[in-house]
């Protein structure tokens, strides 16, 4: 029994194998933008055929076989496009869709398909790109989202994203990006580019910057998902596994982050009973990992370990905040940055008290880099208010909340500029 | 989302050891799984008569060690997956009871942030 509606079930599986059917493809076609296509024209065969005469043992090599027949048809069509299917023809007989293991290609294909699905990751993430390209091309190639539903997710016109994702692809084509994982010097700027992505699209999810929503989980399963992936690809690189163990532990706490109305609920007040123990249990154990090859001073894992301070703790109150400090210092250390020291400075406060933390926060303000990001004037009224300075406090809550682009953040920070006044 | 999937089995036919080439393609399986991201935790479940039943009622509790004899619908192996809907749980439970060869996987969402 197929289930109710069988194009949802074949849908479904087109959905789990199309990042490695978009892999498995472009290793044969040499084109990203061919490849998708090519798994388009492989899903429709399978809508027409798999109702009728059944879903194959092992749809991902028959997509992938069906795939590359395509290729072949298209290439004998068009053959001035050759320099495009510069594998085809030197790769064994063609395949026959029809055998569940079809002969030649494909058995190979599989032995290296989790290499190109590493290497899809890294052409989609190539820095030829900008940031917002590199994360619809990961979410639309790797994901396996349609562009529909990551125009849903950034709340942009389905029109605008299509023509980012088309205009991403033709500039890896005309960058003649090697579809490859790069070694050498390059390979760590490149893997970093890869992390940094999928990061970006996490904290899109985690605190979403724009609109009603104070999160949008998808975008942070998503990305949670990719860095799964990636652990599993790429184990031997420590940053890989605590980028996702930080994302893990932030999981974590996804459920405890909204209220009952959707409202943001801060970490302080959470109820910490309600995060996730199997993300938090997963979390601590990528971060081991993480450390155990060495990368126990990377910024993936200082935040990892930053969070995993947080998570291990039931009361606030039992927070080990001079070690979350101390983290902190080492994160400044390699990456110096406004928001780590903003960061340190509510650390501060918990390990020291308000006018510690108060000094650091003016130190900050004084220096004007941050005067536009709502979390500075957030944290600076919180401080004020602790040290009973309500009605700067109040003021401090109320810039912030003007620069806010998130209406239920907008809400939290107004409120606290009231309760400072009325203080 | 994430969803529980779980064996039924009947514990009074006595089932054979798994075997070599079962858990060959069974630890394949996994590791496509995992490879996946899906498959974020799994277990399996011991035979009744090692485990107890508790039961509270009117403030009174029962123990009953096992096998629970009336319970032809117990539960063998389970598993965490983290699939974006219900179909690619579907999907995931058939490749999985596939392996097996045959027999009957339940999946049901657990509560997330969703």
């Amino acid at each position: 029994m197929s289930g109710p509606d069988p194009t949802a079930a074949i849908e479904a599986v087109f959905r789990i194998e199309f990042a490695r059917l978009v892999a498995g493809l472009t290793r044969f076609v040499g084109d990203v933008g061919v490849a998708e296509e090519l798994a388009q024209d492989a899903l429709v065969d399978a809508l027409v055929q798999w109702p009728t005469q059944g879903t194959p043992r092992r749809p991902g090599a028959w997509l992938m076989a069906v795939g590359q027949r395509k290729a072949i048809d298209r290439f004998r069509r068009d053959r001035n496009l050759d320099g495009k299917y510069a594998l085809i023809g030197r790769d064994g007989p063609t395949p026959d869709p029809r055998s569940a293991a079809p002969p030649g290609t494909a058995g190979a294909f599989e032995d290296h398909i989790d290499d190109d699905v590493l290497r899809l990751m890294f052409v989609a993430c190539h820095p030829v790109l900008s940031v917002r390209a590199r994360t619809a091309l990961t979410l639309r190639l790797v994901g396996g989202l349609t562009t529909a539903e990551i125009a849903r997710a950034y709340l942009e016109p389905e029109p605008t994203v299509a023509q980012r994702i088309v205009r991403a692809k033709r500039t890896i084509a005309a960058a003649e990006v090697p579809f490859e994982v790069p070694a050498g010097d390059d390979r760590a700027a490149r893997l970093d580019s890869v992390l940094q992505v999928i990061y970006v699209i996490f904290n899109e999810g985690y605190a979403a910057t724009a609109g009603a929503d104070w999160m949008r989980p998808a975008l942070c399963a998503e990305a949670l998902r990719l860095g799964r992936v990636l652990s599993q690809l790429a184990p031997d690189e420590p940053e890989v596994h605590g980028l996702t163990a930080l994302m893990e532990i932030q999981s974590s706490r996804l459920r405890a982050r909204s209220g009952r109305d959707g409202e943001p609920v801060l970490l302080h007040d959470q109820d910490r009973r309600t995060w996730d123990r199997l993300l938090i249990n997963r979390g601590l154990a990528g971060l081991e990992r993480a450390r155990a090859l060495g990368g126990e001073r990377g910024p993936y894992s200082l935040q990892a370990a930053i969070a995993a301070c947080h998570v291990v703790a039931f009361r606030a109150e039992d927070t080990d905040w001079a070690q979350v400090v101390s983290l902190y210092e080492q994160l400044a250390e390699i990456t110096p940055s406004p928001i780590i020291e903003l960061n340190r400075a509510v650390a501060v406060s918990m390990a020291s008290g308000p006018a510690a933390a108060l000094d650091l926060v003016e130190q900050l303000v004084a220096s004007g880099t941050l005067d536009r990001y709502h979390l500075l004037h957030g944290v600076r009224g919180d401080l004020l208010d602790k040290l009973g300075r309500g009605d700067e406090a109040a003021a401090a809550f109320a810039q912030a909340a003007t620069l806010t682009r998130n209406a239920s953040e907008h809400q939290l920070l107004l409120g606290r500029a009231l309760d400072a006044t009325s203080r | 989302m994430r969803f529980f999937g779980y064996t039924l089995g009947d514990e009074s036919v006595p089932m054979p050891p798994p075997s070599a080439e079962l858990m060959e393609e069974m630890g394949a399986f996994m590791e496509e799984a995992t490879k996946a991201g899906v498959l974020v935790a799994t277990g399996g479940i011991a035979p009744s008569a090692m485990g107890a039943k508790i039961n509270l009622k009117d403030g009174e509790f029962t123990v009953v060690d096992g096998p629970f004899t009336e319970a032809k619908e117990l539960i063998g192996g389970w598993a965490m997956l983290e699939c974006r809907d219900l179909q690619e749980a579907i999907e995931w439970a058939k490749r999985f009871v596939s392996v097996l060869g045959e027999g009957e996987v339940r999946v049901r969402p657990v509560f997330g942030p969703e």
